[in-house]
């Protein structure tokens, strides 16, 4: 435990040496922003606890949504933070993954340049974290994200398809529906009036599900475009190649290939070797639902472990969160229990 | 001994009663009509345990039942893993429902899950909150939504008489069982054409946890594998 204590030490002082300031959260979160945030699935991740005057009450699944608040409610630019402490992790499934574990964060909110921030904060993670033999996965939502904006579609169409960029096969299937005429919708069988749901935005809808009727399918070499992007995958330097290929038949997407292209190249002014580092363009996407740009991670050669340490950028978050206000934020954590086995040589 | 668990009230206990009997094991309350202790005619060393349906899965689970009789859906919902937990004997023919998604009829424009994510996304923008399905089915609904990649929906806790929550302005859809639709038809809902969750039957279910032979009753009734 002592060790363990000294680990947590360790990272924070890191962080703090990189200008970060020690925050705290507490344990014990209102759960109604967290369900607001994450949606229903968060209840088969998070501990939700009641007592009768404060209602639901969720044990903290991890840091970001707290400090993120207090970043907001303050706003003093830019922000570096660290913070260190147990999160809770419920177990819908015996998964023998530990319900309670460590995590030190690292959260920065900087309206400077994007690319630069990220590699600096890639950089930081990648010194702690490489001596100990794991292994870098990275992604960007991004480039979906854009890709999805210059489709040949409407905007009630990209805004569904941007709707489950984080549920895969959802997102497939809106993409098959997309790509075919619709054929009209039978529609169900009429009823009373009732619950909150107005009749007037039934109507609304009914008449929207004309317009899809006449909608033109989305073009088959853009879904092919689209497709071939998720399929994007290798070391960084010939994954961007890969993409800046691509950015010939998806437009869109140029400018985050060139934000890409500048974060790599910050990377190797940085003195990393961006051969070793991974990149997949659907990388995070299962797992990760508020990120929405660059995003990675650092896994052991070890099954069953999480990963060691994992981040990305959360912009849309910060919206959310914000009330109307909104600030760029990058941020990552550290299992200090991962990488203090990973330091004893214990893979077990 | 062997403790076998049967629901201790109503047409499912009566139903139980009688596909026993089918096959010459003669389950009865014993005592008063009021009293639940139960006795087992024709085969030995068994045991009757008349507690209630939904408590069933949770003692099977533990090793205090080593078998019994509930519904599917009451097994997949109330224990994680169940595959580990307990195994069907025998699917028993009665006490069929199917747990099913259902929102309002006047909603002509929802038909299927598609559309329910649809309606979903529009409700949390135009209302601020996240569109809400009744349900004591909490994580069979869950896995089924997530699986089926519906979002911006909530859960709300709905007990009993669920399909009058959306009535009762409590909820915007309902997730239930329902052997025939009446109820859910009674209530001004309509069924999604994809909204089945679960098709559960009243089900003799055997604990792997429990220690005890269970063969000579598994034979008697012709279920044995």
């Amino acid at each position: 435990m002592s060790q363990l204590r000294a680990e947590i030490t360790r990272l924070l002082t890191v962080f703090q040496s990189a200008g970060a300031v020690r925050v705290e959260a507490d344990i014990l979160q209102p759960a109604d922003v967290l369900l607001d945030l994450y949606g229903e699935d968060i209840r088969a991740r998070a501990y939700v606890t009641s007592d009768p005057l404060r209602g639901e009450q969720m044990l903290r699944p991890d840091f970001t949504v707290p400090v993120v608040q207090s970043h907001m409610a303050e706003s003093a630019e830019p922000a570096r933070y660290t913070y260190a402490g147990p999160v809770f992790r419920y177990q819908d499934n015996d998964n023998g993954r530990a319900a309670q574990s460590e995590q030190v964060g690292y959260e920065v909110f900087d309206r400077g340049q994007a690319d630069a921030i990220e590699a600096d904060i890639f950089v930081l993670f990648h010194q702690i974290l490489i001596p100990l033999g794991v292994t870098a996965s990275t992604g960007d939502v991004g480039l979906l994200v854009a890709a999805i904006e210059g489709l040949t579609t409407s905007d009630a169409r990209k805004a569904a398809l941007r709707r489950h960029i984080w549920r895969p096969s959802r997102f497939q299937a809106l993409l098959a529906r997309f790509s075919q005429p619709v054929r009209a919708k039978a529609l169900g069988a009429d009823g009373q009036q009732i619950g909150l749901r107005d009749a007037s935005d039934v109507e609304l809808r009914l008449l929207q599900l004309v317009d899809e009727v006449a909608a033109p399918p989305i073009p088959q070499f853009e879904i092919e475009a689209l497709n071939d992007l998720l399929e994007v995958k290798g070391h960084l330097p010939e994954a961007l190649a890969q993409l800046q290929a691509l950015a010939w038949r998806l437009p869109a997407i140029a400018f985050a290939v060139d934000h890409m292209a500048a974060r790599l190249a910050a990377l190797t002014s940085a003195g990393l070797d961006v051969s070793q580092i991974g990149f997949e363009a659907a990388y995070g996407l299962t797992a990760m639902e508020y990120y929405d740009g660059f995003v990675f991670g650092f896994y052991a050669q070890h099954a069953g472990w999480p990963a060691v340490a994992s981040g990305g950028r959360y912009d849309a978050l910060t919206r959310v969160l914000g009330q109307g206000r909104d600030v760029p934020a990058v941020g990552g954590i550290i299992r200090p229990e991962l990488t203090l086995r990973l330091s004893e040589g214990d893979l077990s | 001994m062997i403790k076998l668990g049967v629901p201790s009230k109503g047409r499912l206990m009566q139903e139980t009663f009688d596909w026993f009997c089918a096959r010459n094991v003669h389950l009865s309350k014993s005592g008063s009509d009021r009293e639940y202790v139960g006795r087992v005619d024709g085969v030995a060393d068994v045991e009757l345990v008349l507690l209630s349906a939904g408590e069933i899965p949770r003692e099977l689970a533990a090793g205090r039942l080593h078998m019994g009789v509930t519904g599917t859906d009451l097994v997949h919902e109330k224990l994680t893993n169940w595959s580990d937990a307990v195994e069907p004997v025998a699917e028993m023919g009665f006490g069929f429902a199917d747990l099913i998604i259902a929102v309002p009829a006047c909603w002509r424009d929802v038909t299927c899950l598609h559309d329910l994510d649809a309606v979903a996304a529009r409700f949390r923008a135009q209302h601020g909150f996240r569109l809400r399905v009744a349900t004591k089915y909490h994580r069979l609904v869950r896995q089924f939504m997530k699986a089926e990649g519906v979002a911006d929906y909530q859960l709300v806790d709905s007990q009993g008489a669920t399909e009058g929550a959306v009535k009762n302005e409590t909820a915007e859809a309902i997730a239930d069982i329902t052997s025939t639709g009446a109820t859910i038809e009674a209530n001004h809902l309509r069924i999604l054409q994809d909204g089945l969750v679960l098709k559960s039957q009243a089900t003799l279910w055997h604990s792997k946890v429990a220690e005890g032979d269970c063969r000579a009753l598994i034979a008697k009734i012709g279920a044995g594998s």
